[in-house]
């Protein structure tokens, strides 16, 4: 499983990166990011569903 | 040096050089049908809204009315954020329905950018707020955050009933606001009589709007003149410095955006706080759980944001247009009822009910799309921490009088007073 922003929805809500420390990050002005190529480990795919279904723009999508 | 010539100019000299706008005749008194004649300024919205828009959401999903002008209802969650996103037909020239509807001319700029902004303007004037409002620079407040949050509970000490929304939910927000701008924490009390004006008074006579607004800006002018002479790390000083597309910001940029940060960071967040003490003082059973479980805190504030959403924003229509079944005409309101979406049944299972472990909660109590608010990250550490300093302290606590607890009128609702037994 990998997640990705997608940067023209994202508002910087910040749901993901509250919710999912380990797989989302924030940029200097709050908007979403992912670290590196986006790979989520097993033991995180609930934490990644879970970004998913609170973000409020329905940015986050997964591959 | 050279002195900054901006704001030595007479505000109100500033102000005689605006376009006018237009003004309509005030309504008021009861509603006769709220899908024909909707009023968010009556004292029957303010006391309980969800009953109304649940039932506008079934017989009539864009309620109309004649007051302030003319303007439109959506009810649904869908209607909502479809004119959320609409930037090129919805403009955010006004944000509060009102009486009075500013000049074409004023936008993309607004009175109080970026809030009032619309696009290509807004993403500008938005970038220079974002750095200061990031989770990580609001998370630098917390530790004096829970330190006044606790303070506030110390002058507690003796007493059987507070005020939960007066003695501490309203003061939290207006001392980080106080703090972030830099000016004189002993000011909170002006702050309160500035939001009441600028969000409850909007039925007041124009004139008396006029120069209620005029001691507002006296006040961040004055502000802003004593930051000129003595500049400090703070938004103040940031923003009288601070360069869009080359140049410093016009004075009514910076006096626009710093009202905002004022009016917009202390009830919104007062208003959150006040409801969510409101519903742990009438609901036991989710006041002893989160006490006993405070790991669940972060999962039950989204569902209050969720359900006591507090702001309600507006739009005008910029060009006639029928819409979703609507005919809309320019310059027609448009009351953005986010509390509203919330409980959409098509967006939320038990939209009606408060459940505190709500995990999936896809909630637009900020707002959606360009003009998320711009504080969410602050407000939501302020929400956090006052509950959690809150619960700690005061684990068991009731309503004293549930028929004495008073709620704000307009766009902006919480509770103004909210009498808990405490001891």
């Amino acid at each position: 499983m990998k997640v990705r922003i997608d940067s023209e929805r994202c508002q910087g809500h910040g749901r993901c990166y509250d919710l999912a420390p380990e797989l989302f990050g924030e940029d200097d002005e709050g908007y979403g990011q992912v670290p590196g190529d986006g790979t989520v480990p097993p033991d995180e795919e609930r934490t990644a569903r879970l970004a998913v279904s609170n973000c409020p723009e329905r940015a986050i999508e997964i591959l | 040096m050279t002195v900054d010539e901006r704001f030595s100019r007479d505000l109100r000299e500033t102000m005689k050089d605006r376009p006018l706008g237009v003004r309509n005749e005030i309504v008021t008194g009861p509603v006769s049908d709220w899908a024909t004649d909707f009023s968010h300024t009556e004292p029957e919205w303010a006391a309980d809204p969800y009953p109304i828009q649940d039932e506008l959401r079934q017989r009539c999903p864009i309620a109309r009315t004649e007051r302030f002008g003319g303007g439109w209802l959506p009810t649904r969650y869908e209607d909502v954020a479809a004119v959320a996103y609409d930037t090129e037909r919805f403009s955010s020239r006004a944000i509060i329905m009102s009486n009075f509807r500013p000049p074409r001319e004023i936008a993309p700029i607004g009175g109080a950018p970026p809030i009032s902004s619309d696009p290509p303007f807004h993403h500008h004037a938005r970038k220079l707020l974002l750095p200061a409002f990031t989770k990580a620079a609001v998370a630098r407040r917390e530790a004096a955050t829970r330190a006044f949050c606790h303070a506030l509970i110390d002058a507690f000490e003796g007493r059987d009933v507070v005020d939960a929304a007066h003695d501490y939910a309203q003061h939290i927000p207006m001392r980080v606001i106080a703090d972030m701008l830099g000016f004189p924490p002993e000011d909170g009390p002006r702050f309160r009589e500035f939001v009441e004006n600028a969000l409850e008074g909007v039925n007041s006579p124009p004139e008396e709007r006029v120069a209620r607004m005029e001691k507002l800006f006296d006040y961040l002018y004055a502000q802003i003149r004593d930051h000129v002479d003595n500049p400090r790390d703070d938004l103040t000083t940031y923003l009288i410095n601070v360069e869009l597309g080359g140049h410093k910001l016009s004075p009514e940029h910076v006096a626009g955006t710093m009202g905002l940060l004022l009016i917009a960071g202390v009830d919104t967040t007062w208003s959150a706080i006040g409801a969510s003490l409101w519903h742990l003082a009438k609901t036991p059973a989710d006041r002893e759980r989160l006490v006993a479980e405070p790991g669940l805190l972060p999962t039950a504030m989204e569902e209050f944001l969720r359900a006591y959403a507090p702001v309600t924003m507006a739009r005008l229509v910029k060009e006639d247009m029928h819409w979703r079944g609507v005919d809309m005409r320019a310059d027609d309101w448009v009351l953005l009822s986010f509390p509203a979406a919330n409980r959409d049944p098509a967006q939320f299972d038990r939209a009606d009910e408060v459940v505190i472990d709500r995990e999936v909660n896809r909630h637009a109590a900020f707002g959606l799309g360009i003009h998320r608010c711009v504080g969410s990250h602050l407000a939501r550490m302020e929400l956090r921490v006052a509950l959690e300093v809150w619960l700690e302290r005061i684990p068991d606590f009731v309503l004293a009088d549930p028929a004495a607890v008073t709620w704000s009128t307009g766009q902006v609702r919480g509770p103004r007073t909210l009498p808990v037994r405490i001891g």
